[in-house]
């Protein structure tokens, strides 16, 4: 069990708030306080955006050998997802089975539990991603 | 810049340890390599040591001191300095004694590199081995280093056609190599048949597509490539060296079938010795898992981009090839003490170069390359040797 980590108190965890170089176009999440293209003359430039969530599978696994925290969700998937805006993520994939996922397929995101430490410890949430067209 | 040779070596065993401290593991592979150097305590102007994660595995950090006091090198109070870069450690280590040494700074290094895994339960091993990725922005998400490079070779096999047995052929390759080797931790072979139904780590890679578990340690002696020839007539020089960084987290990198880090490494390494990827007779690579080597091969640049699996079925890598690969057996059957595998990939090549690798040994050898890698990716560290 630990005490509770810095990124329970930041929101963009929970809203998929990106940000974007008005210079440039890209977006970035997490979000960046300089664009890495156009560096020094984007300082104080960037602007807060909140990602759609929605977005495609670049690749994908399934989880058979798990840290501690996620041995009881053994097995679980995870996925690349490349979001609308642009940049991408990893994530897991919830509510399907090993057949369901492809590259290729859309999904979109939800709010979930992510993990927890121990019986009683601190639960951990966060966004989780599942396909356009399962259920 | 002074040209550097590697004057002695020395390397334990690799495998899980039980009756050994990590103290007592960095000794004797450093004490090997000084007596295999004939160079004295006395002469050693500094200690680099490579090591990832001590402070996780074995709760101690300020190694360097630890194992220079045990060394008898605190007595004229020799600097040591401990280096860190995920599982590329051993390699960058290896890189800052280089410099050191090319600028004038020493002249008589001892480069070690030394990783004690065995003493957490199996769980807090893959979270320990993870920490080399995004904890923030990947193993939060329940990430593992495995979970990565299986999704690495998904999207390989979807690019480029790349087969599943292709990619497995190299476990294989390797545990050949390994069965040749007397310090492997796994010194036996095993069919492809073993490989593909071993138990699933991270889809579609499975047990024995992933390096072990390992205790060990390995060390070089380092010096001025003047002062070497007081010892040999025969010297290996370290004629380049290559760093890259990139994002630490995969999904932030331009690809997920290239390991940037590593072509542009090469680039660096090669264009400082001088010398073309095709001159190279046989290399060490990150085969942390079989994809790694298979991408190794194409982003260092042996074959082109989505032919790695066709050059694994022409068996080109394999002792007797055009580039014979991974000869000791590779992270995969020689072990992985993590921030001891820079390390040993040089000790490998060096005994290569010196024709001294018994029945691993590849003809007439005159360039050796290593290349270690860090995580995912987010840093390479090549070396490009030769023997003069």
């Amino acid at each position: 069990m630990t005490i509770p980590r810095f990124w329970r108190e930041i929101p963009i965890r929970y809203n998929l708030m990106g940000s974007k170089c008005p210079l440039c176009g890209t977006v970035f999440f997490p979000p960046k306080e300089i664009c890495k293209i156009c560096r020094r003359v984007s300082i104080d430039q960037m602007i807060h955006e909140k990602l759609s969530g929605r977005g495609t599978i670049l690749t994908h696994t399934t989880v058979h050998e798990a840290p501690t925290d996620f041995e009881s969700q053994v097995p679980y998937y995870l996925a690349i997802i490349e979001l609308d805006e642009g940049p991408s993520v990893l994530g897991q994939i919830a509510d399907c089975t090993n057949g369901d996922l492809a590259i290729g397929k859309r999904v979109h995101s939800v709010f979930r539990r992510v993990s927890e430490d121990g019986v009683s410890g601190t639960i951990h949430y966060g966004y989780k991603f599942v396909l356009d067209h399962s259920r | 810049m002074r040209e550097v040779a590697i004057l002695g070596t020395g390397i334990t065993r690799f495998r899980e340890i039980w009756d050994k401290s990590f103290k007592r593991l960095g000794i004797e592979a450093g004490l090997e390599a000084i007596q295999d150097s004939g160079i004295q305590g006395k002469n050693i102007d500094a200690l680099f040591i490579g090591n990832m994660a001590s402070g996780l595995f074995i709760r101690q950090e300020h190694i360097a001191s630890l194992v220079a006091e045990e060394v008898g090198l605190t007595l004229n109070n020799t600097p040591a300095i401990r280096v860190e870069g995920g599982d590329a450690a051993g390699g960058l280590a290896l890189a800052q004694g280089f410099s050191a040494v090319a600028a004038g700074i020493y002249d008589v290094v001892v480069v070690g590199g030394a990783e004690k895994m065995s003493d957490l339960p199996g769980a807090s091993i893959v979270e320990t081995i993870a920490s080399s990725i995004d904890q923030e922005w990947e193993c939060f998400f329940g990430a593992t280093q495995p979970s990565l490079w299986a999704m690495m070779a998904r999207r390989h096999m979807h690019d480029y056609g790349t087969k599943r047995e292709q990619i497995a052929k190299i476990a294989v390759k390797n545990h050949n190599n390994g069965s040749l080797n007397p310090k492997a931790q796994f010194p036996f072979k095993v069919t492809l048949e073993n490989v593909l139904s071993a138990p699933p780590v991270c889809e579609p890679l499975t047990t024995l597509e992933a390096a072990p578990i390992s205790d060990g340690a390995a060390a070089v002696v380092l010096c001025s490539l003047e002062k070497a020839r007081e010892y040999t007539s025969e010297p290996v020089v370290i004629k380049g060296v290559g760093l890259a960084t990139d994002s630490l987290a995969l999904h932030d990198r331009m690809s997920l079938t290239t390991c940037k880090v590593t072509s542009v490494a090469a680039e660096r390494a090669l264009n400082m010795a001088g010398v073309n990827i095709k001159d190279i007779d046989v290399a060490e690579v990150h085969d942390s898992f079989t994809i790694s080597e298979l991408m190794a091969m194409e982003d260092l640049g042996f074959v082109e981009k989505g032919k790695g699996g066709e050059a694994v079925d022409d068996g080109i890598t394999k002792l007797g090839g055009d580039i014979p690969i991974n000869t000791s057996g590779g992270l995969k059957a020689r072990g992985n003490p993590l921030g001891a595998t820079g390390i040993a990939q040089a000790v490998e090549i060096y005994h290569q170069l010196k024709g001294k690798a018994d029945s691993r040994q590849v003809a007439d050898a005159r360039f050796g390359l290593t290349h270690n890698m860090g995580g995912s990716g987010g840093t390479a560290v090549i070396h490009v040797m030769e023997a003069v």
